[in-house]
């Protein structure tokens, strides 16, 4: 049995309209719209990005598996033991010299993310029909 | 399709695979020294540390698909058409523009330059060669189908793949824009919206290009434009657009990206049922095509594709994934998807395409087999040790006393030998199949050459 090539464009376009509208629809409203980072933040978001750091750590559990999830390390740690890992390293994570502004921006960033929620999967509530909370 | 088109010498195509199939085997090399990061955490920390290899991994085996795909569709385009590719002269410049691009990538994470992004990573101004290669591929493509009347559900899917990567590619980099990168929130969002459907527009590619296969080794084109296969073909491209919110389930972003991507990747249920439906016909016709070497990868990939769909959907419930993200079992997934089909799928067509380019040369049997069945076991073990270390990562997770992150990657360690001693045997396997293959090709210039 053969699919009728007006069915065919049909269903093409009408998918395409869907996705250019939740597309747009999503790049107006972003999910937030009122905590803006600082400049040091952006500038330790810069610095993450440069050193690669996602290669070996998670934030929200999406990155590499070799260091922890770092999302709330800011809350749980706190800046002096941050400061301690990034100015020596460790067994495992090398130092990378990073200079004292370099640090503070890292840690900006760091508490930013902090900020903007929670990663620890405990903390959802399990519904029977699969969804969390 | 005839026999006469599939003979068509199409030596750019081979060009790719040649490409492709080296960039396939470093970048396995680069994986067993990642792998050796976790079984000696710190070994190579003073020159090759996790950040470069890494990247180097991940780039050398995502353009291992990428390339050979692009081969594949330019090769089985040609013998669908009956004619020449619109222009073999793009398709040899984006060629050359695609192998610079990836030698200078390649290098920069040598230099210690790096994009930074999750997962597939490269500093931006690599991404506009890859662009300008892709719209030539484009062009290309679209000038040699000339229109869509009639045309089996492939075309298609390959020209979905194309226009979607295309599109996924660029927005991957909205994140250059303060608007959307000074929110970490929204930046992941818009991330892996971007990420969630370029996997799926490279697998239109592929996809494609196994119906094709499977079409010309049945010698019927009766499937290709089924009611059942343009269904088929919607419910992916329905799954493309809107199904990437499972990546992001613990991120706070909006709640409806989530529902939308939960209810849209539970439509691939359907697609379980039919493969566990057609199972038994699977079976026959796998026992009369076994003799192919193409189908044998096919069969393989076939295994493949029900373990990690099976995965993929059991991942996509959230009350699930809450278990699974961020462990070990996002990998088995994933390297269940690009290994176990993927780089099977495209091996079935690098063997066919071959197998018609060069009928004079046969492939060494001894080493195709060995290498074969060294690479299937290899993966099925090298699978299940990181599904073990990502139940053990999970279970740490929902602690409510947790170990310190150090001592439970200790727990982890025996999972780490067995996944970096089958990676080691995995590449084994399919540096046999890779050496056949390039040794096919070698000889087969070597006899042109002489005549």
């Amino acid at each position: 049995m053969v699919f009728p090539e007006k069915s065919k464009l049909l269903l093409v376009i009408l998918l395409l309209v869907g996705f250019i509208t939740y597309t747009g629809f999503i790049y107006k409203d972003l999910p937030v719209t009122t905590s803006h980072a600082t400049s040091a933040a952006m500038e330790g978001k810069a610095l993450w990005q440069q050193k690669n750091c996602n290669a070996c750590h998670q934030v929200y559990g999406l990155g590499g598996y070799l260091g922890p999830d770092l999302t709330n390390v800011f809350s749980k740690r706190g800046p002096a033991y941050i400061s301690a890992f990034l100015k020596n390293g460790t067994p495992v994570m090398p130092n990378f010299h990073f200079t004292q502004t370099e640090i503070d921006a890292l840690l900006a960033y760091l508490k930013n993310i902090d900020h903007s929620g929670t990663a620890d999967p405990r903390k959802f509530t399990k519904h029977y029909d699969g969804t969390i909370e | 399709m005839t026999e006469q088109s599939s003979k068509q010498k199409q030596p750019v195509a081979i060009f790719f695979f040649t490409a492709a199939l080296i960039l396939f085997a470093t970048g396995m090399l680069w994986g067993i020294m990642g792998a050796l990061s976790y079984v000696f955490p710190g070994l190579l920390k003073s020159t090759f540390s996790f950040e470069k290899i890494r990247p180097l991994h991940v780039s050398s085996v995502v353009f291992w698909i990428i390339l050979s795909a692009i081969g594949s569709v330019a090769s089985f385009l040609q013998q669908h058409t009956g004619r020449k590719i619109y222009s073999p002269r793009l398709l040899r410049i984006q060629f050359f523009i695609f192998c610079i691009t990836i030698i200078l990538i390649l290098c920069s994470y040598l230099m210690g330059k790096f994009g930074g992004r999750e997962y597939w990573e490269f500093h931006p101004v690599f991404a506009i060669p890859i662009v300008i290669g892709w719209i030539l591929f484009l062009i290309n493509m679209l000038r040699s189908i000339r229109h869509f009347k009639k045309q089996p559900v492939y075309i298609w899917m390959w020209c979905t793949g194309i226009v979607f990567f295309l599109f996924t590619f660029l927005e991957s980099y909205l994140w250059l824009f303060p608007y959307f990168r000074n929110n970490i929130v929204n930046d992941m969002t818009i991330q892996w919206k971007s990420y969630g459907s370029m996997v799926g527009s490279w697998n239109m590619l592929i996809y494609g290009s196994s119906i094709f296969l499977l079409d010309k080794i049945s010698g019927s084109q009766r499937y290709s434009y089924s009611r059942i296969a343009f269904l088929l073909y919607f419910l992916g491209l329905f799954n493309l657009m809107f199904n990437w919110g499972h990546h992001i389930y613990t991120l706070p972003t909006h709640s409806f990206i989530k529902h939308i991507g939960y209810l849209v990747s539970m439509t691939e249920l359907i697609l379980l049922g039919r493969i566990i439906y057609l199972w038994k016909s699977s079976l026959s016709t796998a026992k009369k095509q076994y003799h192919l070497l193409a189908y044998r990868f096919l069969l393989a990939a076939d295994i493949w594709i029900l373990l990690t769909l099976i995965l993929a959907i059991a991942m996509s419930v959230p009350a699930i994934n809450v278990y699974t993200h961020g462990t070990h079992i996002t990998v088995a997934h994933t390297m269940g998807a690009t290994i176990g089909i993927n780089s099977f799928l495209i091996l079935a067509f690098i063997t066919d395409i071959f197998k018609d380019q060069f009928p004079a040369v046969k492939p060494s049997l001894k080493f195709f087999n060995a290498g074969y069945w060294i690479a299937n076991i290899a993966l099925f073990i090298f699978w299940v040790s990181l599904v073990g270390a990502g139940i053990l990562k999970a279970q740490w997770q929902m602690s409510e006393h947790q170990i310190p992150f150090g001592s439970m990657m200790q727990q982890l360690h025996p999972y780490f030998i067995v996944f970096f001693v089958s990676g080691i045997l995995l590449t084994i396997g399919f540096l046999f199949i890779i050496f056949v293959l390039l040794r096919q090709q070698r000889n087969a210039c070597k006899q042109t050459g002489e005549k």
